[in-house]
């Protein structure tokens, strides 16, 4: 694999719904051990972006292709959702938070680990007869749960029903959920939505830890400019479904069209992180 | 609804219930005219009207007072709850522990007083009789439990895999001259690739549209059963079909064979039969319980309970929720088709007539009264609706009126189910007294 | 519609058949495509299937017999009358069950779990048909004849082709109606209300439209079709019990999906195919598997065309 290859590369994509145009001949890359973000105004398709990425819309024209170290090239826009993440293990978080609220903590990260654990369950058989095998891989999923649980900061939480919770732990909990799943290329819709001053720092420090510690990538929807600026490498601006700049936070940070995109909409959301949050 | 700020203000005066309580009145004397007040009787031939215009005076009244009453308990549970739940809040975990062990001992006890049962009753077929038939409908609800308590499918046609199960066996054993225990798996397996033709095209798409294929997959299934009649014995069903018998031996009158009673060296009584069926359904009951609990607890169960939560969120973590909801319904479909077996082999008798929109109905409710996902609340519902209309014959005639008005109730008030507590599948933190 | 006379008397009489199930199947099917615009409207703005609304249908049927033997024990004989009075009395009786419905047993679960308002939904279609068969009886209900008489399209030796008046009336009813409906969803303020709320509730409301009576208003609309259906149904048949909700709902459901659940036309046009191949199964195949016949066609559908005929492919907004 050369090193230039990128990890994720979107290529002149388009989505429309009817008469609206949500992405607009959208191009992409996006590169192993790199978080890239994603960012634009309310409405500009980034959210769009994510379920064209990961089966949820068939895009109307474009290619998504994932270039897995192990499985070659795949075709993500041609996958079904669960196949994106199964077979791609490009796995997202949603922005309005998806968990499985009646369910605890805990069951929440065990269900990410459903097929390797369907696996040694062998049909569901092995797992009646409660032989040695699926209990082994049981404990091992159980384990890997309380890693992320303990890593993140939750483990006090992993009895307890997961729609009890306060937002921003829930906000956690499915970027735990997302990582039991084991992604290369893990997407987060908005994940500082919602979360204090605290939380977020404590968010771009996690981000960056994934990065450097476990390998991943990260493609990151935010507008919250804070961990934005902070943590990415580099930064893909979207208005109305096109991109209008890319490049290093300073690069964007000073770049004439993006203030533009930005005054046009929303006064100072450029630096006041905070105000994006609360949104 | 409004209602919130009246009640944190302290409760709507009388004057405001009162005419609350009118309008709902006189939306009552309009839907009451023409179901109420008017109807029509079959004089000679031709239809005439008769009135029952001090009917529908009690029932406006009634609906008046009902309104007044139910707004003015509202308001007071209402101030109440609140008050409540800012108090509450650490006793909780301590709660549900004890709740759940509360159940476990409760359905201990169920288990042994159903094994005690035909002893203690012995000399009351009657009573052995009835208890067959709330197992078998705690067998059907059980089956209905796993696609719509923990999955979150609406199967509006259970009774056609009921039917299916049962006509299996009529035919395997009528026919081919198969015996219960062989007819039993095989019958079920039937039932299940019946839920796989039907689950197949509809389960891929919107959770609703199942509903209602199911809804027409059971008026099919009757549809079809009256029509073909060389092959089901059309409306007048299938008749003579065998009994189980006791490993061979059957429940007869003495005769050259060995009966159950020679065997034994006891006096034949009819007794014995329905005994042995009650203990029959009493195991399939148990391994059914079993075999449910413990596949709650596997990935697949997990994943039931997570596809019934959010879909979305399932697909974004891998999960193929079409597969997962299909081993549900087809689950669902398998256990209906045993307790169908069961149901023919202890009748004797089918015929379509015994697998009606009611009976889906009926099965449904017990699932749906009893909370979803709980398996003691099925049994507790069927133990009730079965042993209610046994009370009087008015209560017969109002039952599946008091079910449709129940379903509608439950949902409002507790749309999981009254029993609707839910035990995780799985713990991170070990409890004491329990391994 | 030309009917060749052709020398060879079986294909003669061929054809006739042909006619006289085309005239079956299209009045059939116009009472199908009623009753399933109210499953669709009710789709379309609050994305449930509403399994009493046949049952609502029943109903309507149920007070049309009441009404007509009223109306003939009070000594009224005029045809028209007496229709124009039962469909104004059903109109109005049973838009009021439309309302009630969902303001009981739906309203309060309106953010509840995706489960709930269905089996609320399920629960007041066994409450209506048991309620009806306690009120009015379980036995079927004759009525005399009201609108009697036809006329013949087409004889030959032994086969005629018999348009019934009553079947006259309810394709007239049935395309008035309709020209009405298109109005009221086309033009009139509601009817934009109505199309808003089916695209974006949240957004609606927001713009200062009370969502709730716009709902409310769709249910009573949806009833109003289906009370006509039930009053044209019974002049029709001239029988009435209450399990027929049960099956026509069925069945009008299944021309919803079939035309495009969502889409108002297309419940009409499903409809109509509906009521054809139900007209033509029975006339050339077996009439016991005609439901089979209708089911058959529900599941095919939602196999290869999940979005109907008319309908716009769904895109799941996540
Ligand atoms: N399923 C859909 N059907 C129709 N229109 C849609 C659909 N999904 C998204 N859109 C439209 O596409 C546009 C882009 O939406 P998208 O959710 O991608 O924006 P976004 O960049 O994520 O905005 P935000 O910052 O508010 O999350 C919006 O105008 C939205 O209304
Ligand atoms: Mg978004």
């Amino acid at each position: 694999m050369s090193e230039r290859q990128p990890l994720l590369a979107v290529d002149r994509l388009t989505m429309r719904f009817g008469g609206l145009t949500a992405i607009d001949d959208l191009s992409l890359d996006v590169h192993t051990g790199r978080i890239t973000a994603v960012i634009g105004p309310n409405g500009a398709g980034k959210t769009t972006l994510f379920n064209c990425m990961t089966g949820f819309y068939k895009p109307t024209v474009g290619s998504v292709r994932l270039n897995h170290p192990q499985r070659g090239t795949l075709a993500l826009e041609a996958l079904a959702s669960h196949q994106v993440a199964r077979a791609a293990q490009v796995v997202r978080t949603f922005q309005n938070i998806r968990l499985f609220p009646k369910m605890t903590v805990l069951e929440n990260l065990i269900v990410a680990q459903h097929n390797p654990l369907q696996e040694a369950s062998r049909f569901s058989l092995a797992g009646l007869l409660g032989l040695p095998s699926y209990r082994r891989a049981e404990t091992q999923a159980v384990e890997k749960a309380v890693r992320w649980l303990t890593r993140l900061g939750l483990i006090d939480k992993a009895d307890l029903a997961a729609g009890d919770l306060p937002y921003g732990t829930q906000r956690r909990i499915e970027i735990a959920r997302a990582l039991c799943v084991d992604p290369i290329l893990l997407c987060l819709d908005e994940p500082a939505a919602g979360l204090n001053p605290r939380e977020s720092a404590e968010l771009n420090a996690l981000l960056q830890s994934l990065v450097r510690d476990d390998g991943l990538s990260i493609l990151l929807i935010e507008h919250d400019m804070n961990v934005v600026m902070n943590v990415s490498d580099h930064i893909c601006v979207l208005n109305y479904g096109r991109k209008i700049a890319e490049g290093t936070p300073e690069a964007i940070r000073t770049n004439p069209s993006v203030i533009q995109a930005y005054l046009g909409e929303e006064e100072d959301e450029r630096y006041d992180g905070d105000k994006g949050a609360a949104r | 609804m409004g209602e919130p700020v009246v009640q944190v203000l302290g409760g709507a005066t009388l004057a405001d219930r009162s005419k609350d309580a009118l309008a709902v009145a006189f939306v009552a004397l309009l839907l009451g005219i023409p179901m109420v007040g008017l109807t029509t009787v079959d004089q000679g031939g031709t239809l005439q009207v008769a009135t029952r215009w001090p009917i529908l005076a009690a029932f406006v009244l009634a609906v008046f007072a009902g309104r007044l009453v139910l707004r003015y308990l509202a308001d007071r549970l209402g101030e109440r709850r609140v008050r409540r739940e800012r108090s509450l809040t650490s006793s909780d975990q301590r709660r549900t522990a004890g709740g759940r062990r509360m159940i476990v001992r409760v359905g201990w006890l169920a288990f042994i007083g159903a094994l005690l049962l035909p002893i203690a009753f012995s000399d009351n077929r009657y009573v052995v009789d009835t208890a067959t038939t709330v197992l078998i409908y705690v067998m059907l609800g059980w089956g209905l439990n796993v696609v719509v308590g923990l999955a979150g499918l609406l199967d509006l046609g259970h009774v056609a895999f009921y039917a299916v199960g049962a006509y299996a066996y009529a035919l395997l054993s009528t026919q081919f001259g198969w015996g219960f225990w062989v007819a039993l798996p095989v019958a079920g397996l039937i039932a299940a690739g019946f839920g796989l033709i039907i689950g197949w095209p509809s389960l891929r798409l919107r959770g609703d549209y199942l509903a209602i294929v199911t809804l027409g997959f059971g008026e099919i299934i009757r549809v079809i059963l009256i029509n073909w009649t060389e092959f089901s014995g059309g409306p007048n069903g299938i008749t003579s079909i065998p009994r189980p018998t006791f490993f061979g031996l059957p429940f007869k009158p003495p005769s050259d064979e060995p009966t159950f009673a020679s065997f034994f060296g006891l006096e034949f009584s009819p007794v014995h039969r329905i005994v042995f069926l009650y203990y029959v359904i009493l195991v399939l009951c148990v391994l059914t319980n079993v075999f449910v609990t413990r596949l709650r607890r596997l990935p697949v169960g997990r994943a039931w309970e997570a596809v019934r939560e959010d879909e979305i969120a399932c697909k974004a973590l891998g999960i193929n929720v079409t597969n997962v909801k299909l081993s549900a319904f087809v689950l669902g479909a398998m256990l209906g088709g045993v307790a169908g077996v069961f149901f023919a082999a202890r009748q004797g008798f089918i015929s379509p007539e015994s697998f009606t929109f009611n009976e889906s109905a009926i099965i449904l409710a017990i699932v749906v009264l009893g909370g979803m996902g709980s398996q003691l609340g099925v049994v507790l519902a069927s133990l009730v609706l079965v042993l209610l209309p046994e009370l009087g014959r008015d209560f017969a005639e109002y039952r599946m009126l008091l079910f449709g008005t129940a379903m509608i109730l439950i949902m409002i008030w507790k749309p999981g189910g009254i029993l609707s507590k839910r035990e995780p599948t799985l713990r991170h933190a070990r409890e004491e007294g329990r391994p | 519609m030309n009917v060749v006379k052709n020398k060879k008397w079986e294909s003669g009489k061929c054809m006739a058949l042909a006619l006289q199930q085309l005239i079956n199947g299209l009045t059939l099917g116009a009472v199908y495509g009623l009753i399933a615009i109210g499953y669709t409207m009710v789709y379309g703005i609050i994305g449930m299937i509403n399994f009493a609304h046949g049952d609502i249908y029943m109903v309507s049927a149920f007070i049309a017999v009441s009404a007509f033997t009223l109306l003939a024990s009070l000594g009224i004989t005029s045809v028209p009358l007496a229709l124009l009075t039962v469909l104004l009395l059903s109109v109005l009786f049973t838009s009021v069950y439309g309302w009630a419905v969902e303001r009981t047993a739906y309203r309060p679960l309106r953010g509840s779990t995706r489960l709930a308002p269905l089996i609320s939904a399920i629960g007041m279609s066994i409450f209506l048909q048991n309620m009806v068969q306690l009120t009015q009886g379980a036995r079927v209900k004759p009525i005399p004849p009201v609108v009697v008489g036809g006329f013949d399209l087409y004889a030959s030796e032994g086969f005629t082709v018999h348009l019934a008046y009553s079947q006259l009336l309810i394709v007239i009813v049935t395309v008035a109606l309709m020209a009405a409906f298109s109005y009221v969803i086309g033009k009139t303020s509601f009817g934009r209300q109505q199309r808003a709320c089916e695209q974006d509730p949240t957004m609606t409301a927001l713009l200062g439209i009370n969502v709730d009576r716009t709902i409310s208003l769709t249910f009573m609309l949806g009833a109003t079709l289906a009370a006509v259906a039930g009053v044209l149904v019974t002049v029709y048949y001239g029988v009435v019990d209450f399990y027929i909700g049960f099956v026509a709902g069925i069945k009008a459901f299944t021309a919803a999906v079939l035309g495009g659940i969502g889409s108002m036309p297309g419940a009409m046009l499903g409809g109509l195919l509906i009521g054809l191949v139900e007209a033509f199964w029975a006339a050339y195949l077996s009439p016991e598997y005609k439901d089979v016949a209708t089911f058959s066609i529900l599941i095919l559908v939602l196999m290869f065309r999940p979005s109907g005929l008319l309908g716009r492919p769904e895109v799941e907004k996540v």
